[in-house]
């Protein structure tokens, strides 16, 4: 009978301890790295041939011309 | 470089989808799939509004968080693309987006999804610019062609527009500074709206305005 107790008290204190051995469990997570084919530049082709100053240019004025109060004046 | 960017004006926007018909059109996108679409709030209710919505390319995209492949990139202009001969259309990328762009083709039976497909900002994708495999895999190239966006260059009321953010921040300024807020502008309230009544309160459509009564809400001409 002690025996019988003192096996419950040691499996119940073993438990209880066991939770002083917990682990942090967040996950640290690593931004993966593009791993697909590299892509060209916009400016790379034909009509800019690596023009990059005309490509911008070019962006710029068409974007201008979503803004009617500009056009319209 | 510019961070390109969309920007859709509730304001403006008229629910023609007008914008989902130039993208489907432009990049010969098969049924089932639209990178872009017109979300209308209150539908049928004065005040509604509409929205067009794709691809918002994020600076801290979700979908790129979640690819168990990577195959997501982010070119120097910010726009957000994808190899679409890495992709395995596991579809974490729609659960992760809040704007739910990510679209899947049925490309067989049995619910088999396709590769996925999403707007491109009309800048394809990780091909040759403007070659065929570009064409077929992503649509057309606009951006390499020195153009911006065709659902944003043609949108009828401007209420879409499209391209370097800074300068999409300054066209909607100077827009909002211009037509005013509130009553001021042109809308249900202007329209119909009469001095008096309680806000909310529906306005007796055809009923003869009265002479004597001011245009409601300060209507701008």
């Amino acid at each position: 009978m002690r025996q019988m107790i003192a096996l419950v008290a040691g499996v119940t204190i073993g438990a209880a301890l066991a939770g002083c051995g917990e682990r942090p469990q967040v996950v640290n997570y690593k931004q993966g790295t593009y791993q697909g084919k590299p892509d060209q530049k916009a400016y790379d082709t034909a009509p800019w041939n690596g023009n990059k100053r005309d490509w911008e240019l070019a962006l710029a004025n068409r974007n201008q011309s979503q803004n009617e109060y500009k056009r319209i004046r | 470089m510019a961070r390109m960017k969309f920007l859709c004006d509730a304001e403006r926007c008229i629910e023609c989808n007008g914008c989902v018909t130039a993208c489907k059109q432009e990049h010969e996108i098969p049924w089932g799939v639209n990178r872009r679409r017109v979300v209308t709030i209150n539908d049928g209710v004065p005040g509604e509004r509409s929205i067009s919505v794709a691809c918002m390319h994020c600076s801290d995209a979700p979908c790129m968080a979640v690819c168990p492949v990577d195959c997501f990139y982010r070119t120097d202009d910010g726009v957000v693309l994808h190899d679409k001969d890495l992709c395995i259309g596991c579809g974490y990328c729609f659960y992760a987006c809040p704007f739910g762009a990510p679209q899947f083709p049925q490309a067989g039976a049995f619910g088999v999804r396709g590769k996925m497909d999403k707007c491109t900002f009309c800048a394809g994708g990780p091909e040759p610019n403007n070659s065929e495999a570009e064409f077929r895999k992503y649509g057309r190239n606009r951006l390499a062609e020195g153009k911006l966006p065709v659902c944003a260059e043609m949108c009828s009321t401007k209420a879409l527009i499209g391209g370097d953010g800074d300068v999409l921040a300054e066209i909607y300024r100077e827009r909002v500074t211009t037509r005013g807020k509130g009553a001021e502008v042109w809308g249900w309230a202007t329209a119909y709206g009469r001095p008096g009544a309680a806000p909310g309160a529906p306005a007796a459509p055809g009923a003869p305005a009265s002479p004597a009564s001011p245009p409601a809400g300060g209507a701008k001409s």
